[in-house]
């Protein structure tokens, strides 16, 4: 009896083990895929993103059989907490979610409890494209190595937006921005912490402040924290009393401030997508006198990855899908200011004369930067930069009334 | 006989994940989350948790706006309907507050934020020719740090059920009767009902009050677009917890919603004792015998109140089916510069599977919860099974723990069944929270028929089950309807549920809504307000109408 449930035991790991497929051999992963559905858990606070989503899946379900259901995350961590409790449960396979748009801070939790399957990316079809040698962020996710466990899919970089009929001159530097802010309180605000994105203007506010940004790329365990964030604390302590309500509300994302923008109650805001004003603007969410700038020295950039939990259900289906993402039509499409206007992951060079022409016939939008005008991106900070910071302020400025 | 076991299949389906979800926040509260890594106990959470900066205000907060909701929403309903039931007005405000309870608390809160804010509607229309503004002033008016602006929210969407479950048990009152002798001796209309009737109600809806002290106290969505952040009320910071990429926080989030618990028995506690109190007060004053208290400005302010109340929640909706339909609409403009139908050519589509969906759930968890609550008061009259207080209780379980304190342990419960992924599974997770709100609503009115009708129809030879079917369903056929238009406006209300049982896989107009809302799109908000909206009032049209039709004949019968 013993034996024979031994055996069985064996005999199920083993197809378990067998069942997994294999990047390496893509036709069989194109096979498995077939009549596949994926569970494609994603931010859904962005129409735009919502709308290339459906078009990714409309066109993996028509060229590999690929269905994909974009199931819409209010917050990425939710999808974090779903595969943590089917851990929890013994769900080690059938999980309920395929892939995941995720990076930073959430990658870094799941690498290091072991949620995530692979490695995979490096050997997707498409990946001789990937501009690894001049866009590191592609495998270095907020400097955590992404070991294959990860495909990048878009590129981000910090841009503020800022409405011309209001504001003339946005301040181009922190400390012009803190001058002018003082003049004119209140019209000014960022996403609140945790928000990635308000944690992303303190790590970037960081960046002009240190001596060395090389500190950055270390834990915060490596370095003398304090001193290393003190003059971004009293940069703080000058900056809130003149942000908008005072600094004793937020907006709770960064799209909320799109709609502060429209509704008059602030002239500048942060957003980590170069396009997103002007996809905005032909939405009709802002008006058409709203352009982006950079501040001088560089802002952050960062790649956006797609993982596939340790129990996916779809993982052939899967990364197929994550195959279309990188590929040039995809990434052109994502590139495209009436659509996303998010940044390629792709070498151009690497490119065919065919595939180059998308690229080379997109228009950017009337408030996107040019990428001579976008600069060069700053790494992001080792994610425990982004934890440290952020628990800071919450002590500091969040629970302050 | 099956129907003797109603009430124990009943509370199996409410408690076990209920205590199942219990335990899987007690145990990380204690340092037990295996899968983490915690194997042994600790006090590593609690001790996190009191060392956050912002425990005193969140917790304050929660107490605070919970309390004042509460005592606001009662106090307003009981002068309502005391001063106008039985009016044209009375008819007027009801119609205009009804519908006002299938709205979804999250749209309401929207809708709100959107007339108050410094760049909304109200501000809107008087600039800049009164106010002199031509852009929006820096005023903390939305998320105020005192919770007011939420507190005033809750009150908009609390007090229309209030108002409907204390008109559902109003018939038993008898008001009618009462008040025309009270006022025969002299009372005041609205002091005579609030010394004759309001006992009598008040015992009756003593349990939705309750519901509405530990929904208000423990609310997330309505905090999060009108609560304070700087910090905001506890339980909003529970959900930042269980949702921080740092796993480890999962601990805290479990002490803190353990706390959650705390407050809110501690809050019902008060209550209770209050009640006493408040009672024996009550007594003195009844016996004092006076005939007026200033019941004519008293019976005007409550109108205006009431009207107020349904008037902005009506005027934010409207506010956002405009947004639905907007071009650019710039400050201080009150109406948009074009309109279009955009942004339902593009989203509608998207609407048709989501609406199935809710349809679908909210109808299935309601009829289930429908059929049980009834097989179980049946049972209870049957065989003369005393519910007691402490059956109570258990019943109440569900709506005294604050959701975000028992779904996650739900939700590792539904995995380990292997039942997670599917409607049934979300449909058998509404009906935990569908089916107090049903029993609840229903429990009071059934077990205050008149059972000498019951003695009489035994009398002329009709069985139990005829008796059930021929005389006290149909005499009953209002509450009964009411309490499903309530369930089903539950069950399409629900978010976390419907999120963490159906792991995302399972969309209702609710888990849309919120997620798009993160996005702050109005035209977006606005649109699946309006739908989330539509399908729930359907529900009440029909629970409010149907009795009138049905018994256009019979007057006693139509509830009120």
């Amino acid at each position: 009896m013993l034996k024979r449930l031994i055996v069985g035991l064996g005999l199920s790991l083993a197809t378990a083990a067998g069942a997994a497929p294999d990047p390496k051999n893509w036709d069989a992963v194109l096979d498995e895929a077939k009549g596949q559905t994926v569970y494609w858990n994603a931010w859904g606070g962005s129409t735009a993103t919502n709308d290339f989503i459906r078009w990714a899946g409309d066109q993996v379900a028509s060229r590999y059989d690929v269905r994909v259901e974009h199931v819409k995350l209010s917050d990425t961590a939710d999808a974090v907490a779903r595969v943590l409790a089917e851990k929890t449960a013994g769900k080690d396979e059938g999980g309920a979610i395929d892939l995941i748009w995720i990076n930073g801070a959430n990658f870094a939790a799941m690498k290091d409890n072991g949620l995530l399957f692979g490695p995979w990316a490096g050997d997707l079809p498409n990946w001789h494209y990937v501009d690894v040698a001049g866009k590191p962020a592609v495998v270095s996710d907020f400097t955590v190595p992404t070991e294959g466990l990860e495909s990048p899919w878009a590129m981000a970089q910090v841009v503020f937006y800022y409405d011309t009929a209001r504001l003339p001159e946005p301040p181009k530097s922190m400390p012009a921005l803190l001058d002018w802010a003082r003049a004119n309180p209140g019209r000014f605000t960022f996403p609140q912490p945790p928000d990635f994105l308000g944690t992303t203007f303190m790590k970037q506010a960081l960046y002009g402040m240190v001596a060395d940004p090389a500190v950055l790329q270390q834990p915060v365990e490596d370095v003398d924290y304090d001193a290393v964030t003190a003059p971004l604390w009293a940069f703080l302590d000058e900056l809130t009393p003149n942000l908008w309500r005072q600094g004793r509300a937020y907006p709770q994302t960064g799209p909320r401030q799109i709609q502060l923008m429209a509704d008059g109650e602030i002239d500048l805001a942060i957003s980590f997508s170069p396009g997103e004003a002007s996809t905005a603007i032909a939405n009709g969410q802002l008006p058409d006198t709203v352009r982006s700038f950079v501040l001088d020295g560089g802002t952050i950039g960062n790649a956006s990855f797609v993982a596939i939990p340790y129990n996916a259900n779809a993982k052939a289906g899967a990364m197929v899908l994550a195959d279309f993402l990188l590929s040039p039509e995809a990434q052109a499409r994502a590139q495209d200011p009436s659509v996303l206007g998010y940044g390629t992951v792709l070498d151009l060079a690497k490119l065919g004369a065919d595939d180059r022409a998308r690229f080379d016939a997109l228009e950017l939008g009337i408030a996107t930067l040019s990428p001579e005008n976008l600069g060069p991106a700053l790494p992001e900070p080792h994610p425990s930069w982004m934890t440290r910071i952020e628990a800071d302020w919450q002590a500091r400025f969040g629970t302050a009334q | 006989m099956r129907l003797r076991y109603a009430p124990a299949l009943t509370l199996a389906l409410m408690l076990g994940p209920v205590l199942a979800g219990l335990a899987g926040t007690l145990l990380p509260a204690f340092g037990i989350f295996p899968a983490l890594g915690g194997t042994a106990p600790s006090l590593a959470a609690m001790r996190a948790l009191l060392g956050w900066p912002g425990l005193g205000p969140a917790a304050g907060l929660s107490l605070s706006t919970g309390l004042a909701a509460t005592v606001l929403s009662l106090i307003l309903t009981a002068l309502i309907v005391g001063s106008w039931h039985g009016t044209r007005a009375f008819r007027w405000l009801e119609a205009a507050l009804s519908p006002l309870l299938s709205v979804p608390h999250a749209a309401a809160a929207f809708g709100l934020a959107f007339l108050i804010a410094p760049s909304g509607w109200i501000a809107r229309a008087l600039s800049p020719w009164a106010t002199g503004w031509s852009r929006p002033p820096d005023l903390l008016i939305v998320q105020d740090p005192w919770g007011l602006t939420m507190t005033l929210g809750l009150v908009t969407k609390e007090m229309p059920f209030l108002l409907l479950m204390m008109l559902a048990a109003l018939p038993q009152a008898q008001p009618r009767r009462s008040l025309t002798v009270a006022q025969a001796l002299g009372y005041g209309r609205l002091t005579g009902w609030l010394k004759v009737i309001f006992p009598r109600v008040y015992a009756q809806i003593r349990l939705p009050v309750y519901a509405v002290l530990a929904y208000s106290m423990s609310v997330v969505d309505v905090a999060l677009i009108l609560g304070p952040n700087t910090p905001p009320p506890l339980a909003v910071q529970v959900v930042r917890w269980m949702s921080d990429p740092d796993l480890a926080q999962r601990f805290t989030a479990a002490a803190g919603a353990t706390l959650q618990l705390a407050l809110v028995v501690a809050a019902l506690v008060l209550w209770r004792l209050a009640e006493t109190a408040a009672a024996r007060l009550g007594r003195a004053w009844v016996a004092g015998g006076r005939r007026h208290h200033a019941d004519a400005p008293a019976r005007r302010i409550a109108l205006i109140l009431g009207a107020l109340s349904a008037g902005a929640v009506l005027a934010g909706l409207a506010g956002m089916a405009l947004w639905s339909v907007a071009g650019f609409w710039r400050f201080p403009n009150v109406l948009p510069d074009t309109l279009t139908l955009n942004p339902w050519m593009r989203h509608g589509p998207a609407l048709l599977d989501p609406t199935i969906d809710t349809i679908l759930i909210a109808g299935a968890a309601t009829t289930l919860a429908l059929a049980l609550t009834l097989a179980c008061l049946q049972a209870e009259q049957r065989y003369g099974l005393s519910p007691g207080a402490r059956s109570l209780w258990l019943l109440y379980l569900p709506l005294l723990i604050p959701q975000v304190a028992f779904l996650p342990g739900l939700q590792t419960l539904a995995l380990m069944a292997g039942a997670d992924m599917g409607r049934g599974a979300v449909i058998l997770g509404h009906l935990v929270f569908v089916l107090p709100y049903v029993f609840l609503s229903l429990g009071d009115p059934f077990r205050s028929w008149d059972s000498r009708q019951a003695t009489v129809a035994a009398a002329l030879g009709a069985g139990s089950a005829r008796i059930f079917w021929t005389l006290r369903l149909p005499m009953l056929l209002a509450p009964v309807l009411t309490a499903a238009a309530v369930g089903f406006a539950v069950s399409a209300g629900q978010y976390l549920p419907t999120l963490l049982i159906g792991a995302g896989r399972v969309q209702t107009l609710t888990t849309e809504a919120v997620a798009l809302a993160s996005g702050g799109d109005r035209r977006l908000i606005g649109l699946y307000a309006i739908a989330q909206t539509g399908v729930v009032v359907l529900g009440f049209a029909l629970a409010i109408a149907a009795p009138r039709l049905i018994w256009a004949n019979r007057r006693g019968m139509r509830a009120g």
